[in-house]
C-alpha cells in the first residue's frame, strides 16, 4: 500500500507538475535571447503564474515522493520504475487533453509497460 | 542544428549526472533508512534529517547539473534529437547502482531495464507533439 501511493505519487505528482509548468511557461512566452535581464524578466513573468507555483509544488512532492522510494528501494529499481511517466503522459494527453497519440508512440508506451513489469518481477 | 562534439559532450554530461544524481539520492537515502510516513512529527524529523546528508545534497547538485545541461543543450540542438539520446539514462543509473552502491541486479531486471530504454527511445523519437511538424525550423 506505502509502496503504491510512493510511486503513484512519484508518476502522478511528477507529470502533473510537468504539465503545469509547460502551461506557464506558455503563458510566459518564449524567451527572446539568453541575455541576462531577459533570463530575469522571464523568471519574473513565471513567478507571477499561478500554474507555475501549482507545477513547482506537485513536482517537490514528487522529489520527497522518490526519496521516500529511495529509502526502501535500490535506485536500479526505483528510477526504471519511473519510467512509467511515459504511460502516465500518453494516457493523460488523450483523455485529459485529447491529443492524437500516434501509432509508434503506443508501441514505445507499451515497450516502457513491458519493461517496467519485468524489472517489477525482477524485484529480487 | 549543429550535431558536433558539443552536442554529445552536452548530452554525455546530462547523461551521467542525471543517473549520478539518482544514484547519490539512493545512496543518501539507504544510510537515513526506511522513512515513517506517520505520525506527522516522524516525518518532519525524519524529513530534516534528509537535508544534513552530504549525498543528497551532491545528488541535488548533480540533478541540477543535468538540469542546466539539458536546457543549454536544447537552445541549439533539436528536442527530438536531445530526448531519445536522453533514453540511456535508464541504463545507466542501472549500471551505477550496480557498480558504484555494489546493489544486485537480476537479469530480469537487466531485461526490463533494456526494454524501457527502447521503449522510451520509441516514444521520444516519435516526438512530443503532433503539431511539431510546423514549429520545426524555429529551434
Amino acid at each position: 500500500m506505502r509502496d503504491l501511493i510512493l510511486f503513484t505519487t512519484i508518476v502522478a505528482a511528477g507529470t502533473g507538475g510537468e504539465l503545469c509548468v509547460s502551461r506557464a511557461m506558455k503563458n510566459v512566452g518564449e524567451a527572446l535571447s539568453f541575455h541576462p535581464a531577459e533570463i530575469f524578466r522571464v523568471i519574473l513573468r513565471a513567478l507571477k503564474q499561478p500554474w507555475m507555483w501549482a507545477g513547482v509544488s506537485m513536482m517537490a512532492l514528487a522529489f520527497f515522493a522518490l526519496l521516500g522510494a529511495l529509502s526502501v528501494y535500490n535506485v536500479s529499481f526505483v528510477v526504471p520504475i519511473t519510467a512509467l511517466s511515459y504511460v502516465a503522459g500518453a494516457l493523460g494527453g488523450l483523455l485529459f487533453l485529447h491529443e492524437r497519440v500516434s501509432f509508434w508512440r503506443w508501441i514505445g508506451v507499451l515497450l516502457v509497460a513491458i519493461g517496467v513489469t519485468f524489472v517489477f518481477l525482477g524485484k529480487s | 542544428m549543429r550535431v558536433g562534439l558539443k552536442t554529445f559532450l552536452m548530452i554525455l554530461v546530462m547523461v551521467i549526472a542525471g543517473p549520478l544524481g539518482n544514484v547519490l539520492l539512493g545512496k543518501g537515502m539507504k544510510r537515513i533508512g526506511a522513512i515513517p510516513m506517520w505520525p506527522a512529527s516522524a516525518l518532519l524529523h525524519e524529513g530534516i534529517r534528509i537535508f544534513t546528508s552530504v549525498s543528497i545534497w551532491l545528488g541535488i547538485a548533480s540533478l541540477i547539473t543535468f538540469f542546466v545541461s539539458y536546457m543549454l543543450v536544447l537552445s541549439w540542438a533539436d528536442y527530438s534529437f536531445v530526448q531519445p539520446a536522453s533514453s540511456l539514462a535508464y541504463g545507466v543509473v542501472a549500471l551505477l547502482g550496480y557498480a558504484v552502491l555494489g546493489e544486485r541486479v537480476s537479469p530480469l531486471r537487466w531485461l526490463g531495464v533494456a526494454i524501457i530504454c527502447l521503449g522510451v527511445f520509441v516514444v521520444t523519437r516519435t516526438g512530443p507533439r503532433t503539431t511539431q511538424r510546423e514549429m520545426k525550423g524555429q529551434s
